[in-house]
């Protein structure tokens, strides 16, 4: 039973691996700023991902940690730069 | 390595984790292979938020069964990325129907 729990762990990895790498292909190659936005996103959130199934894999609570500061902090970046497309400035006077 | 999980648990945790990892790489294929922004932004936000549900779900019954108690502190992450991920896909959404031209 562990053993399918392992591979499961593994293969999930796998998957965001690669869609890390898309998104990294995404945010060199997307036409427009909005794309690098939304790939940038798509980027922080599969390396929260990760770095939890590897917390998951040996048991570690300081996984967790980092990848909930890793959500917040990626929140706060794609948020400010979608406003900064939105309105041509992050706070506003 | 990974203490001994049981079957209750590592069963369904298997489930959604392949169902997670399979969700998100179908969205962030999406990102390169969709012709428009809008679809891009659908694929993307659908296919992130249902992984990372289901991949801290998993990971909650993981740590339950392993501590013999629940261990909820996973769902601090699941409520900041669900209450989060849709503020950003709005924004974005609407700077992009600002700047794209429109049409004639």
């Amino acid at each position: 039973m562990n053993a399918l729990l392992e591979g499961s762990v593994w293969f999930a990895q796998l998957c965001f691996a690669v869609a890390m790498v898309n998104a990294a292909l995404g945010i060199m190659r997307g036409p427009t700023a909005q794309d690098r936005v939304l790939a940038f996103d798509t980027l922080y959130i599969n390396g929260m991902l990760t770095l939890l199934l590897f917390g998951v894999r040996w048991m570690s609570s300081v996984h967790f940690e980092v990848a909930m500061l890793i959500a917040l902090f990626g929140f706060v970046g794609s948020a400010s730069l979608a406003m900064f497309l939105y309105r041509g400035e992050v706070i506003e006077p | 390595m990974m203490p001994d999980v049981p079957a209750w648990a590592a069963v369904p945790a298997t489930i959604l984790l392949i169902v997670g990892g399979l969700l998100t790489l179908v969205g962030s294929i999406g990102l390169l292979r969709l012709p428009n922004f809008f679809m891009r932004i659908h694929s993307v936000s659908m296919g992130n938020t249902l992984g990372v549900g289901s991949v801290l779900i998993a990971s909650m019954l993981i740590a339950s069964s392993v501590a013999g108690r629940p261990v909820l502190h996973e769902l601090l992450i699941t409520l900041f990325i669900v209450f989060s991920a849709p503020i950003t896909a709005i924004v974005l959404m609407q700077a992009a129907i600002r700047r794209t031209k429109p049409r004639k």
